[in-house]
């Protein structure tokens, strides 16, 4: 192959290194193949089993999994818990997905402006992200959602309000370890504007910090919304999510275990499978961070 | 070290600064604010609200009643608890020792366990003990801290009934074996997200350190291996935990919360899920900033600790 063929050959992507990279990853294959599955459960699901997840059947209340046509029992109310947990999940990975889409625009945001105009610009901004982070998250979360109409958008939006922090961090550092470069410079003398070179420029450099953050950040967004709903002032019934299932789940401990059982192995499962991912697009991308 | 202390103070004071008027702003900015509690009230009017708020001063420009409230802060008074009509730091007050015990009990074992996890996994790089570990680290932090609360009463106090399911101590039974024997489950289940990160860490912290000249020169003077790593390595290998510590406390202050409450431990968690619930807005408010202040006290104390042990960091 000459020069020539090899630089019009048609760029594959899916053949780079790094693609390669993370398909060898074992860890990052599993945690995949375990959320298409729970994804595929979760949008075709509902639609093959037989109840409804609003369905009220109440001769059937605290049906133990495994014994009839509600596979994996009933709840207090009798309603299905597989129906309601499928469709809790449509909701609860929703949340996470948009709360990262959410959260890393802000972080990235924040950190390419602090990190390219530095000074006094830095300053504030870093220190504000320092203040954020030496909140509780759970305690600001929960402060903010008890003063909001708990809706799925409300909720989505608080989650990324609190975690934003990381990604700007990340983006930040990396902006300050590329601004000094010559293409930069380039760009400043062919009189692009700072919005382009930030944005245009800069932004490309730093696509694979900010997946792997944003990855994590999936796993750390489903958690937290776990942890308001179970607490009660996250996602509200009959509205299911993987958080508000296990909310009355305590009192039944003694005489209806799998009300807490299914629901948090379901939540692991699904946050497990982010941060497995997350430590294969790590590797694969070559980015140098600290340890989960 | 004299100029490294008034730096760290500095900054400490102007993140206290940004936090309060996060604070501030969260519980003034959302809608509802300090007066939704009234707003429940039945028969409440719209003249009677803004009776209350005009009262309250929470008609004057918010600088203004940003400075009014941070003053009387700096000054102890953190107002009134609506639920029981005591000061709010006499309400956090009585909440901080079941916190502070239970969180000091889970640290001292995630340090133990995550420590020990840590170095072995790096003296015996990519070993089955390692490769478990890893895995391991991962599917613990994506555990739901309260859930893993839920599965250990099913097992240990329902099933096995070797542990108390909740509560600081019986009733009526003071001994420090009864606290003991109630402290054990819950820090336990506090402890298992920080014995993974702090397995993670040290493992990464001990192999910065092991492949290092001085750890050659003494293995190369013919010190046992077993000094080698217990004098040289994890001595220095722990030096940036103690950075770590500090920077653990908000996330440890979060599973705080949600640990106590699966089991109804009295601590600053609880009081302030029970406030939230009862809208005490000062309480909740008070809390969100003492728990930020907490934060703030622990990463000074870490810092200064650290710059005390490594003249490098306070020279740097």
């Amino acid at each position: 192959m000459t020069a020539t063929e090899i630089q019009n050959a048609p760029h594959r992507w899916w053949r780079s290194r790094g693609v390669r990279r993370f398909v060898r990853h074992r860890l990052a294959m599993v945690g995949l193949a375990m959320l298409i599955v729970l994804t595929l459960a979760c949008m075709i699901g509902p639609y093959l089993l037989p109840y409804d997840d609003l369905y009220i059947d109440l001769r059937a209340r605290f049906s133990p999994p495994f014994e009839n046509d509600h596979y994996l029992g009933t709840d207090p109310l009798g309603r299905d818990i597989a129906a309601r947990l499928l469709v809790a999940g449509r909701i609860s990975l929703m949340v996470g997905f948009f709360a990262m889409v959410l959260s890393t625009a802000i972080g990235t945001v924040i950190g390419v402006v602090a990190g390219y105009y530095g000074g006094m610009v830095n300053s504030a901004l870093m220190r504000f992200v320092d203040a954020f982070l030496a909140f509780p998250s759970i305690f600001l979360l929960l402060a903010l959602a008890a003063f909001i109409n708990p809706s799925p958008v409300m909720i989505t939006i608080i989650i990324a309000v609190t975690s934003w922090m990381e990604v700007a961090r990340i983006v930040e550092a990396e902006v300050k370890s590329l601004r000094e470069r010559d293409f930069v410079m380039a760009g400043r003398m062919l009189g692009l504007s700072n919005a382009h070179i930030m944005f245009r420029e800069l932004l490309p450099n730093m696509v694979g910090p900010i997946i792997v953050a944003a990855t994590l950040t999936v796993a750390r967004a489903i958690l937290l919304e776990a942890y308001i709903s179970f607490l009660g002032y996250g996602i509200q019934p009959p509205l299911p999510s993987w958080g508000n299932m296990l909310n009355g789940a305590q009192q039944y401990l003694a005489t209806a275990p799998w009300l807490a059982i299914i629901p948090g192995i379901t939540i692991t499962i699904a946050v497990t499978s982010f941060n497995f991912i997350g430590d294969g697009l790590r590797d694969a991308l070559d980015v140098r961070t600290a340890p989960t | 070290m004299a100029g490294f202390l008034v730096k760290r103070l500095w900054q400490s004071v102007v993140l206290l600064i940004i936090v309060s008027m996060i604070g501030f702003g969260v519980l003034h900015l959302t809608p509802g604010g300090p007066l939704s509690q009234y707003a429940l009230t039945p028969g409440m009017t719209q003249e009677n609200m803004d009776r209350i708020a005009e009262q309250m001063g929470l008609n004057r420009p918010l600088p203004i009643q940003y400075l009014d409230w941070a003053w009387r802060l700096l000054q102890g008074d953190w107002g009134i608890s609506y639920r029981d009509q005591q000061p709010v730091l006499t309400v956090i007050g009585r909440h901080l020792f079941a916190t502070m015990l239970l969180m000091v009990s889970s640290t001292v074992i995630s340090i133990a366990i995550g420590t020990w996890i840590g170095i072995r996994g790096a003296t015996h790089r990519y070993s089955t003990f390692d490769y478990t570990a890893t895995v391991g680290a991962m599917i613990a932090l994506s555990i739901p801290t309260f859930w893993f609360g839920l599965v250990g009463i099913y097992v240990f106090s329902l099933e096995l009934g070797w542990l108390p399911a909740g509560n600081m101590y019986t009733i009526g039974n003071g001994s420090v074996l009864n606290y003991l024997h109630h402290l054990i489950l819950p820090s336990i289940v506090l402890a298992l997200v920080n014995i993974a990160i702090w397995s993670r860490y040290m493992r990464t912290a001990t192999l910065d350190v092991i492949n290092q000249d001085f750890v050659k020169t003494a293995r190369a003077k013919g010190v046992s291996e077993r000094r080698v790593l217990m004098k040289h390595v994890v001595g220095n290998a722990l030096l940036p935990m103690i950075t770590l510590a500090g920077m653990q406390l908000p996330n440890l202050l979060s599973g705080a919360l949600v640990t106590e409450t699966v089991f109804t431990w009295p601590g600053m968690g609880r009081l302030f899920l029970d406030s939230l619930g009862y809208n005490d807005y000062p309480v909740v408010m008070g809390l969100l900033m003492f728990s930020a202040i907490l934060v703030l006290l622990g990463n000074l104390i870490a810092d200064i600790v650290a710059a005390t042990i490594d003249p490098r960091i306070r020279l740097a």
